[in-house]
């Protein structure tokens, strides 16, 4: 049995609490990478992360890509949407066929 | 091409054959399983776009929602109020073969969306608003999960993809003709060593009969 993991800045997340996620509010970037690693040999499957985080961290994340759990998923916090989860969704097509035949109409 | 460097000989010869025979199967095989993979890969992010789009736009309304309430409550009162959560969600994980590639799936365990005692609260001290920002974030929840698990496979088919088309090309553009190239050149050394041989005995036969001719003169 798997938990699912919110990680952000508190404004962002705390609303997951409230439906049934486990919510770890963290300030920083460093901090926030600290905790994917901890989560990650914890019974985590699925870690949802604001997108200024996984902006900071995506060296981290695109090493966690090819591994089968814990999913990272970047959503958007509430300072608004940057477009990095898009752009994520994006590189994987670009790797994939060689270039962006999705996103690109 | 460069031809791969070893001794022009029979042996090598039925090797490379055979060998080239291998890795035109081979190339069929992974074009068919490249081809495979980009459909299920096309299908499944042309999904994991739709996904992303709806749960950005839902937590972005959960989000507005959200700020309305705590802007007419304490924070106290929505911390004490969130906080604790009345169940805890949890999610059973499995795997899918996809064209050898195991991708994840994930099957949430918890209450359904939808269900009327979602709060972990009462409704006495809270704002109507922060009932509608949990009831939109519950609502979310599923498709999130989905999300997470169509972007996951999509990483690791991409990553598959990747590998398999190199492996693909460099069968088709380096393997392929090098053996092609070195059973060409094999053959062609063959006969040639055959047409000197034949050359050879030739001239010696030749040589014998004068040596005979030579004698029957002299006697």
């Amino acid at each position: 049995m798997h938990n699912i993991a919110v990680i952000g800045d508190k404004d962002s997340i705390y609303g997951f609490a409230a439906v049934g996620l486990a919510t770890f509010a963290v300030e920083t970037k460093h901090e926030a990478a600290e905790k994917i690693n901890e989560l990650r040999s914890g019974s985590f499957a699925v870690i949802y992360i604001t997108e200024w985080l996984a902006e900071e961290l995506s060296d981290l994340l695109s090493k966690l890509d090819g591994e089968q759990i814990p999913a990272i998923v970047p959503i958007p916090g509430i300072s608004g949407n940057t477009g990095i989860g898009i752009a994520r969704v994006k590189q994987s097509v670009e790797k994939a066929v060689g270039s962006d035949i999705i996103f690109n109409n | 091409m460069a031809a791969i460097n070893v001794n022009p000989t029979r042996m090598e010869l039925t090797r490379l054959k055979k060998r080239l025979v291998t890795a035109r199967r081979g190339h069929k095989l992974l074009k068919d399983k490249r081809d495979e993979l980009m459909r299920q890969f096309l299908d499944l992010v042309r999904e994991n776009k739709v996904l992303r789009e709806r749960v950005e736009y839902g937590i972005a309304e959960a989000n507005k929602s959200f700020v309305v309430a705590r802007s007419v409550m304490q924070d106290e009162t929505i911390d004490t109020a969130l906080l604790l959560p009345s169940y805890q969600m949890s999610l059973e994980v499995g795997t899918k073969n996809v064209m050898s590639v195991d991708i994840p799936t994930f099957k949430a365990k918890g209450k359904s969306a939808g269900a009327s005692d979602i709060f972990s609260y009462s409704f006495a001290f809270t704002s109507g608003d922060l009932d509608s920002a949990v009831e939109e974030l519950s609502g979310l929840l599923p498709e999130m999960i989905r999300l997470a698990e169509a972007e996951k496979s999509a990483q690791m088919l991409a990553a598959e993809i990747e590998k398999t088309r190199r492996r693909v090309n460099a069968l088709e553009h380096v393997m392929i003709p090098q053996y092609e190239q070195t059973i060409k050149m094999i053959a062609m050394k063959l006969e040639e060593n055959e047409r000197s041989a034949t050359a050879r005995l030739m001239k010696v036969k030749d040589m014998m009969l004068e040596k005979v001719m030579e004698a029957k003169k002299s006697s």
